[in-house]
């Protein structure tokens, strides 16, 4: 019997602790057959942060440190200026990567750092049970926005791929969502396309996913991705913000 | 021995590293001792190494934890407040059984404080400036001799028990010239690192370097198994001397700087007739219990003496354990103790406890 679709190696065989309808393991299944596809496991240290995927080294079957919360693309700097040969990819939530990371995140961009950062987007802080993010939305409710994210109160949410593409360090940065089979499809080649710029050392390559987080929107997993084409996209765009000529 | 040099103390902790084989520093400037960064900015890319200005410090401890999870020999430095925000990181890099060398040039603290000489880091360093139930490894030189020889010390040391090893210097050791011979051929030791995380190459398990464990009954287990490695260190890396110890009546206790300025109290009391001899220990931790066992029979009284409140005094004490009178004279805030005041102490202690005793 012919294998038409199967687990990537990169991905260990075992199931995850993810909450039904979370978009996690689709942006870990996409990271994996990227490794996969360009056959770089084996070279590959992955870096995760503090937050719902705090143990992704459980899933992805490369070599993998745990970060402290918002070092993760600090750490990667030290691992890839000392072994250049390696890959090296962080994957950060948005309270890891645009609240207490702000500094490593700008600064390991602004460095042309030769490294992929995986950025999921969700709007909310998952792991610590729904409070506001960095990225949360004005008039979102959550666990320390309990009236709604109001702008005089809380400030405004963080658009970082547009953020970052001020810099003239990154090479790449795109933002995809991950809500439909076609997106998924679109967003798939992001992550391909961020670690082949690494491969060609091209510089600091970011993909933000725009993802769900049901459990704490308090909305079914139907209605999670409705809510990313509704609600998300229109303040997130997606689309190239730098590199979308870049040839690797 | 080879090659003499006549170096301020920053340079030869940054040459020492070198020679170490750490071709690796990620750093951010602070007072008084960034002519480590400099040294560190003009040699390492000649010698193929990195050297990276990082944004912070809590950034620069985390490239360090990087570059360490790799097995590759890695140093920062920085002064008190900068070592306040690399605590993070020290916490992780225990709990994860990272290598590294983490220099402390000590300034006058608390908050910003001032850019003086201070031993006000002593707590910090030695009982765990960070959470969780972890130690390193603390050396005090106190001389620039000694903080070349302990720099690749320390980075043996650091791979030897997969930790930080820390050089706890202060100001005036950082900035002072003295002349340094260095050896022909330094003494690295190479351990084998089959840990490390540098991709599997499709010819091992994965490895992950980590310090997070949610079940408590691991997380315990893995707590064990550090207290058990501190263990072995307490029983073989104690260093300590004993300075004009065999006929003193006397002891002064003093590490780094202050140390010194005891050797020239020593030799003021000889001339009066009073037999001072010195503890000096050289790891803060493991503390040198040893040192005090040797000369308890004969001490009639100790004199801690310290630029801080009395930090390594809660350590003396607890060696000495109630055994004999021990008595402390300190400076806070970047001031020096001074000859005058020290000399008074000890011929208060000789009348109470010799010459009346």
């Amino acid at each position: 019997m012919a294998v038409i679709f199967q687990k990537p190696k990169a991905l260990k065989d075992t199931s995850m602790h993810y909450c039904p309808g979370c978009t996690h393991g689709i942006a870990h299944r996409l990271v994996a057959e990227a490794l996969d596809e360009l056959d770089i496991e084996g070279k590959t240290v992955g870096i995760a942060s503090v937050g719902c995927s705090y143990n992704s080294y459980d899933y992805f079957a490369c070599d993998m440190i745990q970060a402290p919360h918002g070092r993760a693309p600090a750490v990667a700097t030290g691992v890839k200026r000392s072994k250049p040969d390696c890959v090296v990819f962080t994957y950060q939530g948005d309270g890891d990567l645009a609240a207490i990371g702000t500094a490593e995140i700008i600064h390991a961009a602004a460095r042309g750092e030769n490294i992929t950062v995986i950025f999921i987007n969700n709007t909310i802080y998952g792991m610590t049970s729904g409070q506001m993010a960095p990225t949360t939305l004005l008039n979102q409710y959550t666990t320390t926005t309990p009236y709604g994210r109001i702008a005089d109160l809380h400030g405004f949410p963080i658009n970082v791929c547009e953020m970052l593409a001020t810099l003239q360090g990154p090479a790449y940065i795109e933002r995809a969502s991950l809500h439909d089979v076609k997106h998924i499809r679109k967003a798939k080649e992001a992550v391909k396309k961020a670690f082949k710029v690494q491969l060609a050392k091209k510089g600091f390559s970011l993909v933000e996913l725009l993802s769900t987080c049901p459990t704490n929107w308090g909305l079914s997993p139907v209605e999670s991705l409705k809510r990313i084409k509704d609600e998300m996209i229109p303040h997130y765009p997606l689309g190239v913000f730098k590199g979308e000529n870049l040839e690797v | 021995m080879g090659q003499k040099l006549l170096m301020r103390g920053n340079e030869a902790i940054a040459e020492a590293a070198i020679r170490a084989g750490c071709l690796h520093y990620f750093g951010y400037p602070i007072t008084p001792q960034t002519e480590i960064a400099h040294y560190m900015a003009k040699k390492l890319p000649k010698a193929g190494g990195v050297f990276l200005q990082a944004e912070s410090e809590v950034a620069a401890i985390n490239m360090v934890y990087g570059a360490g999870s790799t097995g590759t020999r890695v140093m920062t430095s920085s002064s008190s407040p900068g070592i306040s925000l690399k605590q993070e990181g020290l916490s992780y890099l225990a709990g994860a059984q990272v290598p590294a060398v983490v220099v402390n040039i000590v300034r006058g603290g608390p908050g910003l404080g001032g850019i003086q000489p201070a031993q006000s880091d002593y707590f910090q360093a030695c009982k765990g400036g960070g959470h969780g139930d972890y130690r390193q490894i603390v050396l005090a030189p106190s001389s620039v001799q000694e903080l070349y020889e302990l720099t690749v010390e320390a980075f043996n040391l650091a791979d030897r028990y997969r930790m930080v090893a820390m050089i706890l210097g202060d100001g005036i050791l950082g900035q002072m010239m003295e002349v340094v011979e260095f050896r022909d051929k330094e003494p690295i030791e190479d351990y084998d690192k089959p840990w490390a995380t540098v991709g599997h190459g499709n010819a091992r398990e994965q490895n992950v370097v980590t310090s997070i464990h949610l079940s408590p009954a691991v997380l315990e287990k893995m707590n064990q198994n550090l207290q058990d490695k501190y263990e072995i260190i307490k029983q073989k890396e104690c260093r300590y001397e004993l300075y004009n110890w065999e006929d003193a009546e006397l002891f002064i206790v003093a590490y780094g700087t202050v140390a010194r300025i005891a050797k020239s109290i020593i030799e003021m009391a000889k001339r009066e007739g009073i037999k001072v001899g010195l503890v000096r220990p050289v790891t803060l931790w493991p503390f040198p219990q040893e040192a005090f066992e040797k000369v308890i029979g004969r001490a009639k009284a100790f004199l801690t003496v310290e630029m801080s409140s009395g930090q390594m005094l809660e350590d003396v004490l607890l060696a000495v354990n109630g055994r004999r009178k021990v008595y402390f004279h300190g400076r806070m805030g970047g001031m020096v103790p001074v000859r005058d005041d020290i000399m008074k102490m000890v011929r208060d202690i000789y009348k109470k406890h010799v010459k009346n005793g």
